[in-house]
């Protein structure tokens, strides 16, 4: 018997049918089958039980109610909360992706000290105590002033601490970044009187007349104002907008009226004056206004002709007569203010014109028109103690009045002005223009430090960063503001335990006080920030605790308001724009970019189109009509006075000959690698430009020159 | 005829020579190699049924031993540890906290497993790293609701007399889908004797077609 060939390939037959027969094969197949639809490697997220948990959004003043979807611990979703008073079920794209923040690579996970050039982590303690040091030493040295404070916003019982940190200890010097929420108050200071604030009914106007207003690109409260334009049709509610480029707002509007940068408060005069002049304003204005209209009346009549408002302006006679004509006979007209979101540069003269027009309609404190009435308050802090120190440092002058203002004083000088800086919450060495001097002043305090969630363009030049919780992790209560028709003071519930090392910045102002000497420790006597919370805001707290929100002011209020347009009388002159380019560089406001901290969120800033960010380019707009020869997408060198910039070219005839439009909130250089080195800051291409009379930086804009890079 | 035509014939003649030669030869060589076949036709059957299961799954211990009955007995139903949600979810294998809210640091009974137990995971208040033998592929959607609530099925129709069993069985993972034995069931054939020997697709069908007449449509479980 001889093994051969044929006894192999019996033996190899045998062995496929053998396991042909065997279940080998079926079972084979159908776990294969599992395996590829069910790759191992693929995150499968993990089931649990779901739960909801309501808390406000503070990543913009619009101060939404969300609605957080949980599975067991873990925060997975964030909605807009329904039947919340201000966005009623609606949310923005930042808010829906806030979560992406509780994780973002440039979240500082511990406090950090700076050693050289580099950060180190060291523990609370030392870092509370190292911090104490200091300022002990500033009251030692007698110059408590030389501690200055700045934070994202006024209002609020963080920011109020802050303010009564700096109170006790012996200084002055708080300030705020620019906001429109201070724009709004201070436009009604100006006009209306102290301590008062202003609020659009948009929803209920039936007229809309739109100074650069983004209603659609994150102006005032965006959800809320999103919800107003879109119920407009049904309305029958008309809006004209005026600004130098079609964006999202002007391409939906019923008109869009292309402006020369810059000139809206004129134009604004000019229909104030056309109004005046047919007497088409109510017969009830008149007796608001302080010392008659005649004097006003006369002072437009003579700057502020047809023709002459046409000149400044740009748009043709007839445009004008129809806008004034249209705003005047509309049942409840309304002008709102504050170009692009209304959060950056702005100009008193601008917005005083502009709320003029609705004086002149006297739609102030009816439906559908302008409500006017005081800053309504809700915390109740109990009196400051404060010893000699205190006492003789809050009698010295601020160094400033706006926070521009400082760092110029910071430059300027020849003698150290602050000696100890904290920033809470705010990049300004992002978001103020021109942010290389801004760095640089920075750069000159001895003892910078930063409360942030993030390692940002200004934490990073911290000599000491504490982390702070972000929104979805912290308890904090939320006014709103930004120009809503209501207040609402909501409460940020932390939904999640601290994903990091970081504290409520309450906590950390609790223990840096109890840390100093004097009598500040005892103007901070509470054992914890959310026992300070329930304290400070116990007239409304039930409310907040258990429905998540209070409302302090809904409906028409009822105050009579005088006017008062002294500002406009006294003939401030306008703004003009730096540099001696032959192009107007104007910022873009986009709904997609936050342009002040806390940076995008990679989900938003995904979201973006290529006519804006190309690749790691920025993209500018130009008119074709400007273009001479330029193509989509060539590289062009953008120079101002202030800085250059190699940016691509996007051609659009939405925007006007001559005019350069470049979006706020690019341009990041901090360690993110979703966001960071992505296009240009503009800010870093426009210099301030203060306005004479409010001390405002006013810029709208630079004149900038392009090239072929 | 040619030389090459002579050739030829004469070659054939010697092929044909050598065939019949061959013959005697080729029914040993086949006979061999049917020996061979059926060798090799049996031993890979045989590794197939019953060395290959051995080789498939991994077998798992669980962190301790769970007495159903007992539980079952204390408590009364299977709900109260695997209860429906209020949105209609399936808790599937209560967490810790529900456990304690009997259990707490001191042991309840005096077995290793409940010393393991209060040691282990509640003294660290540390979820039990339970292997869970029913876990379905993520890409499937199953509503303990619509069965249990609505059609009021048992839970033994699927899971099987789990309440009265004292013990729990090794839990066996596929090595290629890292899910249980019990879904596809012990048997290697795939050959049940009651509905809850198999959790396949297979199974759901048959079950959908005797009672609805319908063995239902890909969505309904494929999300």
């Amino acid at each position: 018997m001889k093994v051969d060939r044929r006894s192999f390939l019996g033996l190899g037959l045998g062995a496929v049918a053998g396991f042909s027969v065997s279940p080998v094969l079926l079972k084979l197949t159908d776990d294969s089958s599992i395996w590829t639809q069910n790759w191992p490697w693929t995150p499968v997220p993990v089931d649990g039980e779901v739960s909801y948990e309501n808390s406000v959004c503070s990543l913009c003043p619009g101060s939404c109610g969300i609605s957080v979807r949980k599975i067991d611990d873990r925060p997975v979703k964030i909605e807009g909360l329904d039947e919340y008073p201000i966005n009623n079920g609606g949310a923005c794209l930042h808010g829906i992706s806030g979560l992406q923040y509780l994780y973002d690579p440039a979240r500082v996970k511990s406090p950090l000290k700076k050693n050289g050039d580099k950060f180190e982590e060291i523990s609370w303690d030392d870092a509370i105590s190292v911090i104490a040091g200091k300022l002990n030493d500033i009251r030692t040295a007698g110059s408590p002033e030389k501690f200055v404070c700045i934070a994202d916003k006024d209002r609020g019982s963080v920011p109020e601490l802050f303010k009564r940190f700096l109170k006790t200890f012996g200084s002055s010097n708080f300030y705020t970044m620019p906001g429109f929420e201070s724009y709004l108050k201070l436009t009604a200071e100006a006009m209306h009187g102290k301590g008062m604030t202003i609020g659009f009914d948009l929803e209920n106007s039936d007229f809309v007349l739109s100074f650069g207003a983004g209603i659609i690109e994150g102006w005032g409260s965006p959800v809320s104002c999103f919800k107003a334009n879109a119920s407009r049709k049904e309305r029958e509610a008309k809006l004209y907008q005026i600004e130098p480029r079609l964006s999202n707002t002007a391409a939906g509007a019923d008109k869009w009226l292309p402006i020369k940068p810059g000139t809206e408060a004129d134009l604004a005069l000019g229909i104030c004056s056309f109004i005046l002049k047919h007497n088409l304003y109510a017969a009830t204005a008149a007796v608001r206004f302080k010392g008659g209209l005649n004097k006003f009346a006369a002072q437009l009549q003579n700057d502020y002709s047809l023709s002459k408002t046409s000149e400044i302006t740009g748009i043709k006679e007839s445009e004008i007569e129809e806008i004034a004509t249209l705003f005047a006979k509309a049942k409840m007209p309304i002008a709102v203010f504050g170009k692009g979101k209304g959060d950056a540069s702005q100009s008193l003269k601008e917005f005083i014109a502009v709320q003029t027009l609705n004086c002149l309609m006297d739609n102030i404190n009816k439906k559908g028109g302008v409500f006017i009435q005081p800053v309504k308050t809700y915390l109740e802090f109990p009196e400051e103690t404060l010893d000699d120190v205190a006492k003789e440092g809050n009698e010295k002058p601020r160094l400033g009045q706006y926070v521009h203002d400082l760092f110029e004083k910071i430059n300027t000088s020849s003698q150290p002005v602050v000696d100890t800086l904290f920033v809470y919450q705010s990049n300004p060495c992002y978001a103020l223009h021109d942010t290389k001097t801004i760095k640089q002043a920075v750069g000159k305090i001895p003892f910078v430090v930063s409360f942030s969630s993030f390692l940002d363009e200004t934490a990073k030049e911290a000599d000491i960063i504490l982390p702070v919780h972000t929104f979805i992790e912290r308890l904090e209560d939320v006014p709103s503001g930004a120009g809503l028709s209501k207040t609402v003071v909501g409460l940020s519930k932390p939904v999640v335990k601290p994903v990091f090392n970081t504290k409520l910045p309450g906590d950390i102002l609790l223990l840096l006080a109890k840390a100093l000497d004097g009598t500040v420790a005892e103007n901070f006597a509470w054992e914890s920030y959310d026992e300070c919370l329930e304290t400070v805001a116990k007239n409304i707290w039930d409310s907040l605790f258990q429905d998540g929100y209070a409302i302090l002011e809904e409906g028409v209020p009822e105050e009579s308001v005088e006017v008062n347009v002294a500002f406009l009388t006294g003939n401030p002159s306008s703004i003009q724009a730096t540099g001696d380019g032959e192009l107007m560089l104007i910022p873009i406001d986009n709904m997609r970019l936050p342009s002040a901290a806390p940076a995008a969120s990679p989900f938003s800033i995904k979201t973006v189109s290529d006519e804006v960010l190309k690749g790691r380019d920025t993209v500018v707009e130009i008119n074709p009509k400007t273009a001479k020869g330029l193509k989509n997408y060539d590289y062009v060198a953008l120079t101002t006075p202030v800085g250059t910039a190699k940016v691509m070219i996007h051609l659009n005839e939405g925007i006007m000959p001559g005019v350069v439009g470049m979006v706020k909130g690019l341009g990041h250089s901090f360690d993110n690698k979703y966001v960071s080195n992505k296009g240009v800051n503009i800010n870093e291409l426009i210099g301030p430009v203060i306005e004479p009379g409010s001390g405002l930086d006013a810029a709208f804009g630079v004149k900038a020159k392009i090239s072929k890079a | 005829m040619s030389k090459k035509e002579n050739k030829n014939e004469s070659g054939s003649a010697e092929s044909a020579g050598e065939c019949t030669a061959g013959d005697t030869k080729d029914d040993k060589g086949l006979g061999l190699g049917v020996i061979f076949f059926i060798l090799a036709f049996v031993i890979c059957f045989l590794s197939g049924t019953l060395l290959f299961p051995k080789l498939l799954y991994s077998k798992k211990e669980q962190p301790f031993n769970f007495n159903h009955e007992l539980h079952v007995g204390e408590t009364g139903d299977c709900e109260s540890c695997h209860a429906i949600r209020e949105d209609g979810s399936f808790n599937g294998i209560p967490k810790l906290a529900k456990c304690q809210e009997c259990h707490t640091e001191t042991p309840l009974g005096e077995t290793e497993d409940e010393a393991v137990f209060t040691e282990m995971y509640v003294a660290k208040e540390k979820e039990v790293p339970w292997y869970v033998y029913s876990r379905q592929p993520d890409c499937v959607f199953f509503s303990h609701a619509a069965h249990t609530k609505t059609e009021g099925m048992d839970c033994v129709t699927c899971h099987g007399p789990i309440g009265t069993s004292t013990n729990l069985k090794p839990y066996e993972e596929n090595r290629i889908t890292g899910y249980s034995r019990e879904i596809w069931g012990q048997n290697i054939w795939g050959i049940k004797k009651h509905s809850w020997d198999r959790m396949k697709m297979d199974d759901c069908a048959e079950c959908h077609k005797k009672e609805t007449g319908h063995q239902g449509y890909c969505f309904q479980c494929h999300k």
